[in-house]
């Protein structure tokens, strides 16, 4: 399962009125390590689509957003619960050490 | 006359035949997919040796996935993007049956004849040779803010972070090339970019020193170290010590990029194989043999002095031709004849 793109117009519906948890990729087309763990969040999505929803977010395209959140580095991944950022990894890193990160929504 | 024999003599439960010579012993693992692992599994691969090329998980294509432009690897004359130079180079070793996994050494057995690499989904794969060729990762300041601060403001990676430092002021903390490289990249975002050295002249290039003199948004400040990183949530100065008075003064910044150097990537054979004082693998002569038998290393990891793209590929060529006369020494037969070509080649 390819984890979804959200943009500014639909991050409040898709995002912040989810009723699961959310992680947020902010990413960029640019960025080597971005698209090397793609395929490492798509894994987590397909493995844990009942916990974790795993959303997209392109950076470049949606700069408002970007800085809303405050990003300083990519890739950034955000959970969301009820709205609220809960949890911020920072980096790729390998399918272990990023599912030891989010343990707490995903197990 | 070959006194030992192909298949190598293999301990425990393995049953040493053909069939299964196929499908669990391998002649060829290649763990690290920088310019040396690609070039030495394209080398590999041409003499049907059939590579199995460890890539890691998250920094498939090494090092030179995060730089932009390159403009010093022959053959390209108007310049190439780094990640574009990798997915030729991958392209080129599976276009003659190298195989890619995209995964993490976790562990290694490299003594006797068979080698055994433990990857992170648990799979193990045996082989007679391992290329070990892991490259280097970026030196850390030592400061105990690091951890806190990366990825608030204090990055090692100029083009993934640059972007968000829009009129922003910042600082580059280094002196050689890959420092001056994102200097000079981090003026197409911010307003002011500082480059903070601990001598009072640079290591790198002459072309790329002149390319950040020319950039009036680039203030070299000299003879300084960072000794503290402000910012309890995000960067927002440092502490600069003067590295011949012993002064200390603040500086007031928005992000502070690291480029102060690569450490050998060896942890996984601290042990295992011997290393030089400097840190990298100890390989004999100009070779790529390594102090255990059927182990080569190649590119960075090898190389404390020039550390460059095509030195790594080089040396990941001389690396697979190293494997291959060790495997035709023990009588693979693919080795044998790749040899032969080789030595034909010389003599004529």
């Amino acid at each position: 399962m390819t984890a979804r793109a959200v943009t500014e117009a639909t991050f409040e519906q898709e995002v912040l009125k989810n009723d699961k948890a959310v992680l947020v990729d902010f990413w960029a087309e640019w960025c080597g390590p971005c698209r090397a763990v793609s395929p490492i969040l798509d894994q987590i999505a397909t493995e844990h689509s009942e916990k974790l929803d795993i959303v997209k977010l392109n950076v470049d395209e949606n700069p408002g957003l970007a800085m809303k959140y405050q990003i300083t580095a990519i890739p950034a991944f955000k959970v969301f619960q009820a709205g609220e950022v809960v949890k911020t990894v920072i980096g790729a890193k390998p399918k272990p050490a990023l599912e030891a990160d989010l343990a707490a929504y995903i197990s | 006359m070959f006194t030992m024999s192909w298949p190598p003599e293999i301990s425990g439960c393995h049953v040493i035949g053909e069939s299964t010579r196929e499908s669990a012993l391998r002649d060829i693992i290649i763990i690290g997919s920088g310019p040396a692992g690609y070039s030495a599994a394209i080398y590999a691969a041409r003499a049907e040796l059939k590579p199995l090329l460890i890539a890691s998980s998250v920094e498939v294509g090494g090092e030179l996935m995060n730089t932009t432009e390159v403009e010093n690897f022959p053959g390209f004359p108007e310049g190439i993007m780094g990640p574009d130079l990798m997915a030729k180079l991958q392209a080129q070793a599976e276009r003659f049956g190298t195989e890619v996994v995209y995964d993490d050494v976790v562990s290694l057995e490299l003594n006797g004849p068979v080698k055994r690499v433990k990857l992170g989904n648990g799979d193990e794969h045996e082989a007679a040779t391992v290329i070990y060729a892991t490259g280097s990762a970026y030196r850390k300041l030592g400061l105990a803010e690091e951890e806190v601060l990366s990825g608030h403001g204090l990055s090692w990676c100029a083009t993934c972070d640059g972007f968000f430092f829009r009129q922003k002021t910042i600082a580059v903390v280094g002196g050689g090339d890959s420092a001056m490289e994102e200097a000079t990249f981090l003026t197409r975002f911010a307003d002011k970019v500082y480059v903070i050295h601990r001598r009072d002249t640079l290591k790198a290039s002459k072309i790329m020193q002149q390319r950040a003199f020319d950039n009036d948004k680039i203030e070299f400040i000299w003879n300084a170290e960072i000794a503290a990183i402000h910012g309890a949530t995000a960067v927002t100065g440092v502490t600069l010590r003067d590295t011949v008075t012993g002064e200390e003064r603040g500086l007031d910044l928005d992000g502070l990029f690291v480029a102060v150097g690569n450490d050998p990537r060896t942890h996984l054979v601290h042990g295992k194989l011997d290393l030089t004082p400097e840190g990298t693998i100890a390989v004999e002569g100009r070779s790529s043999r390594t102090s255990v038998p059927g182990v080569f290393a190649a590119g960075d990891v090898i190389d404390p002095y020039y550390r460059q793209a095509i030195t790594a590929a080089g040396s990941g060529a001389a690396a697979a031709l190293d494997a291959e006369h060790y495997l035709a020494a023990l009588g693979n037969p693919a080795a044998a004849e790749a040899v032969l070509e080789t030595e034909f080649a010389v003599v004529n």
